[in-house]
């Protein structure tokens, strides 16, 4: 490594200066990196699994964004029969815009007037993986997870968003064996916008519950 | 009393520090953990519940929290539960290690 | 299945500290909400997490507690509630 940087320090011949490839060759695989290699190699030598499959899983998940999530709001916020559907069934109102959320049933909470949701989990970090994608930092992060709880308008204060007294704050605790999804308001003043463009505004944070829709 | 409740359950404990807003692009490597648990939790292999993992991860100890990351946790006990379940051996994990370490050494530059 | 908790139950927590992996919250043992929802009947996670993959199913419910009967104090209006996953056998009748 040293040597490396030594190279690069005193042999500038532009010619023969290797361009920088930080992914492969600056970084030295850590421990957990060494292990995981290991153990996917061994997997794919005794046929449990194979690189085809895992490339497909990792190529799967890429595919289940937020996106997935925003679409079905959108569509509740244009068709309220839709929108009782998805409260109902999440899973069967999804598949009717084509969409699987996979094998975990996922509880819609229907934010309103009078109710705002927010979704933790404090014993991991259980999210609706197969409809928002991998979880964010935050949500893992023990702030989140010990605080979120017991003191939740704080903590919606510090993703600025303000929750008035008159509303009914429910925090859902991601325990057992469902998932939750935060079905938001639809703002003011979109009534002219359409399906697609009432999506662009529901972001990830708002499914979670931390954060409002803005037009 | 403080050993009644385990560290991983911290739902309400003090904590002062607010909600960090920084994030990451998952990484290759952490996208291959996540691949990895999906697949051995799957129908055609069940080899490991969701439950197999997080038992595992909170018997990496309290101080894992600050020693590992996220992923780091999690390929930590999917190992260990292959490891029990003579998936694999540790003979044969740590000859892996090794040869994927030397691989690394030996990369040209 | 067992099933034996009803939409509106009052529902108490046991209090108990098992040393395993379980999914109950500290915050709530011993604390008494109402049942809002049953989600099913699904296996044991304190079974699950040590390789018993075949135990029996029970039912999980949804239980709703006020956030001020939760933490004592709790700064928000009093209306506040928080909703919690519970396993069967972690649930005692109120009544009963």
């Amino acid at each position: 490594m040293n040597q490396r940087h030594e190279h690069a320090m005193y042999d500038v011949d532009p010619l023969h200066h290797h361009p920088p490839q930080a992914d492969l060759e600056d970084t030295r695989l850590t421990h957990h990196q060494v292990m995981q290699m290991a153990v996917a190699e061994l997997l794919i030598e005794k046929n449990i699994v194979s690189a085809d499959e895992l490339r497909a899983q990792i190529d799967f998940m890429d595919t289940i964004t937020p996106a997935r999530g925003a679409a079905l709001v959108a569509r509740a916020w244009t068709d309220a029969g839709f929108k009782d559907r998805l409260v109902a069934d999440s899973k069967a109102a999804a598949a009717e815009i084509g969409l699987d959320i996979g094998p975990i049933p996922i509880l819609v909470m229907e934010n309103t007037a009078k109710i705002h949701n927010l979704i933790v989990c404090t014993l991991c970090s259980c999210y609706p993986r197969f409809l928002l994608g991998i979880p964010p930092d935050w949500y893992k992060s023990r702030s989140y997870r010990r605080r979120a709880i017991n003191e939740p308008r704080k903590v919606l204060a510090e993703f600025g968003t303000e929750i008035g007294h008159e509303v009914e704050l429910r925090v859902h605790d991601s325990t057992a064996d469902m998932r939750y999804m935060v079905l938001p308001m639809r703002p003011q003043g979109t009534g002219a916008m359409d399906e697609a463009a009432l999506a662009e505004l529901v972001t990830r944070d708002c499914m979670v519950g931390v954060a409002l829709p803005r037009p | 009393m403080t050993d009644r409740r385990r560290h991983h359950d911290m739902g309400g404990l003090p904590d002062s520090e607010p909600v960090p807003t920084r994030e990451h692009l998952f990484e290759p490597w952490e996208k291959r953990v996540d691949a990895i648990k999906a697949l051995l939790s799957d129908d055609k292999r069940n080899l490991l519940t969701t439950d197999e993992m997080r038992r595992g991860i909170e018997d990496l100890g309290a101080d894992a929290y600050e020693r590992y990351n996220y992923y780091e946790r999690w390929i930590s006990s999917i190992t260990n539960t292959l490891l029990q379940k003579k998936v694999f051996t540790v003979d044969e994990l740590g000859r892996k290690m090794a040869e994927i370490e030397a691989r690394q050494e030996d990369k040209p530059l | 299945m067992s099933n034996r908790f009803a939409i509106g139950d009052s529902v108490r927590v046991r209090t108990a500290f098992p040393a395993g992996h379980c999914r109950t919250p500290f915050y709530c043992r011993g604390k008494t909400g109402t049942v809002t929802r049953y989600c099913g009947d699904f296996r044991n996670p304190e079974e699950l997490a040590y390789g018993v993959y075949d135990g029996a199913r029970s039912a999980v419910y949804r239980v709703r507690f006020a956030q001020t009967d939760l933490w004592p104090d709790y700064d928000g209006p009093a209306h506040d509630k928080c909703d919690i996953e519970i396993y069967e056998h972690w649930l005692v009748g109120e009544d009963a």
